[in-house]
């Protein structure tokens, strides 16, 4: 049995032809969910990490006396009440959403598995009460939530990462203990347990490798959704902060003046966000499918 | 919980009121007269007391009485969580078993694809893209929910067809797609294949047969997307300046109002608890299997 004293480091129980993570990125790669997904996403990343590179104006540049331009050659998307550019904006409003929610997505992935791993491996009596406490957690609203910590924290990029990465673990911890509660029951874990490797060893060695498939189906889920509740929070102004380009506060700050007919100022910034939360959805079904194949 | 929630929040009531210039003394004395600097068990066994007798207590903004407030609002909130149940219900039901009858055809799939976009969206974005739409291009619908003082019935909903849209469109995606599945299920089911096997008519399959038993996960669903349907008034209220239990709750937590955001937050866990009960309720009078003391 020394062989087996390696850790399973491989999350493969069983070797195909094609190794199994082989298998996941070929039938992705054949998904065309997942590729237009994937082709929106990567778009949206490359206008955040190098947007104001090329676009025509500085996004936060005001010109007063160009200010609620229509659309024009010179400014495609017009320009909104201070005179910025709205092409500008919207081009390099990508960056904070795309920096907020995916750390957000990364927070509630890391406690949450933590905290599924545990009940599901423990189960009896922290199983229980844990699993109540998150149901409770559960039926509250993200934004009313997200609310009243902000109100309590004040608003800050880490608090709008710290609240909706907390409020979406319980989610995650759900699904990773469900996880947990099927492979606890076979051999390799008794293995292990034979070979008294301790609780933690037997939960992170053992265990969640094998529980990767179902925690990246969901961590992808929870992104689209950290993207909905960023983009909402900034609507609210409990997000990210002027004079950030963001496309939820840019929305908040023209929103009054559609009445008058300066619909530029706001669409833009609406099929944006649409964008890349369907884009971001296609991936997740993408990567649903080729798990569940 | 809510409570503590409250008093959680930093931020001295005083000073919020009077602002950053005023005088320590008087930002003392204002504390003490609100009650606030009293210890925290006496204000929450009070709260609670006067919560069951009806008294909210007193808004720190408004200084006036918080109940009224909230009630209106909940009155509100309720015009628009109606008009939009109303519309999405029976729509959401029959899409789900269009869906589901034309399973795999084209159909289906403009029907799940379609659902399933507009319900990953925020409502505030499909809220800006309609507004844009009917009310600035079209101008068909007003594009504030705010009717004139004293407006009829038929004036009121033609304010809240506009905010109801897109709760509509999100729900819509959930109701959809739960219907479809249930319908499916229930089609590939013996008991259908008897129904359709001793004669009768298809219409009568359907309506007798498989409705029945595909609508029941699709009421939970109905009921479990209260929580959500709240968390989503909050949004479209402030985006249509809706004086609802939504931007009430919005307007007490950017001012620092505790007993009103309080009050309205306890308001909200009561309609969701109401909620969940009738849906069980619902439930129970559907499904024969759990009827509650039914006779044998």
């Amino acid at each position: 049995m020394s062989a087996t004293d390696t850790p399973a480091s491989l999350p493969a129980p069983h070797t195909a032809q094609r190794s199994p993570w082989g298998e996941v990125l070929h039938s992705l790669s054949r998904s065309g969910t997942f590729l237009t997904g994937l082709f929106i996403l990567l778009f949206w990343v490359v206008c955040a990490l190098f947007g104001q590179h090329f676009v025509p104006y500085d996004p936060l540049a005001s010109d007063i006396i160009n200010a609620l331009t229509p659309p024009a050659a010179d400014h495609w998307f017009g320009t909104d009440q201070l005179g910025r550019d709205v092409f500008s904006r919207v081009i390099v409003g990508s960056r904070d959403i795309l920096t907020v929610a995916p750390l957000a997505t990364i927070l509630a992935t890391i406690a949450g598995t933590a905290l599924g791993l545990v009940i599901g491996y423990f189960r009896g009596i922290v199983d229980d009460i844990v699993s109540r406490v998150l149901e409770a957690f559960m039926a509250i609203p993200v934004v009313i939530i997200a609310l009243l910590a902000i109100v309590a924290l004040g608003t800050s990029k880490i608090t709008v990462i710290v609240v909706i990465g907390l409020s979406f673990a319980p989610i995650i911890a759900r699904t990773v203990r469900s996880a947990v509660l099927a492979e606890r029951e076979l051999d390799y874990v008794a293995a292990a347990k034979l070979r008294h490797e301790g609780a933690l060893h037997t939960m992170f060695v053992e265990i969640l490798p094998n529980v990767i498939p179902p925690i990246l189906v969901e961590t992808t889920v929870r992104l689209g959704y950290a993207i909905f509740a960023v983009a909402t929070l900034s609507f609210m102004g409990f997000g990210i902060q002027p004079p950030s380009p963001d496309w939820g506060l840019s929305i908040s700050s023209n929103y009054g003046m559609i009445g008058g007919g300066f619909w530029w100022t706001v669409l833009f910034d609406a099929l944006a966000i649409a964008s890349l939360v369907i884009g971001v959805n296609l991936v997740a079904d993408g990567v649903h499918g080729a798990f569940n194949d | 919980m809510v409570f503590l929630g409250g008093q959680v929040l930093p931020g001295n009531v005083g000073r919020a009121i009077l602002g950053p210039f005023a005088d320590q003394r008087a930002v003392d004395a204002l504390n003490h007269s609100l009650g606030v600097d009293r210890p925290l068990l006496v204000q929450y066994g009070s709260w609670i007391w006067n919560f069951l007798h009806g008294d909210m207590g007193t808004s720190y903004v408004f200084r006036a009485p918080v109940a009224p407030f909230v009630v209106d609002a909940l009155g509100n909130s309720m015009k628009l969580a109606l008009v939009a149940f109303v519309l999405v219900v029976p729509i959401g039901i029959l899409g789900g078993v269009i869906a589901a009858l034309n399973f795999n055809r084209p159909l289906d799939r403009i029907i799940s694809l379609g659902g399933l976009s507009v319900t990953v969206l925020p409502e505030f974005v499909t809220g800006i893209i309609l507004i844009l739409i009917f009310g600035v291009w079209l101008r068909w619908l007003p594009i504030a929910a705010a009717w004139p003082k004293g407006a009829g019935f038929f004036t009121q909903l033609y304010y809240l067809i506009l905010p109801s849209l897109p709760l509509f469109l999100v729900l819509f995606g959930y109701i959809a797609r739960m219907a479809r599945s249930g319908m499916i299920e229930a089609l590939d089911s013996d008991y259908t294949r008897t129904a359709v096997l001793k004669g009768l008519p298809w219409r009568t399959v359907i309506w007798r047969h498989v409705l029945r038993n595909a609508l029941l996960p699709t009421i939970t669903v109905i009921a479990t997307q209260t929580g959500y349907l709240i968390g989503g008034l909050v949004v479209i209220e402030t985006l249509f300046r809706y004086q609802g239990i939504g931007s009430l709750i919005f307007t007490a937590a950017r001012g620092k109002d505790f007993p009103m955001l309080e009050a309205g937050i306890l308001t909200i866990g009561i309609v969701y608890a109401v909620a969940t009960l009738i849906a069980d309720f619902l439930y129970s009078v559907l499904n024969p299997r759990i009827r509650l003391g039914a006779e044998q």
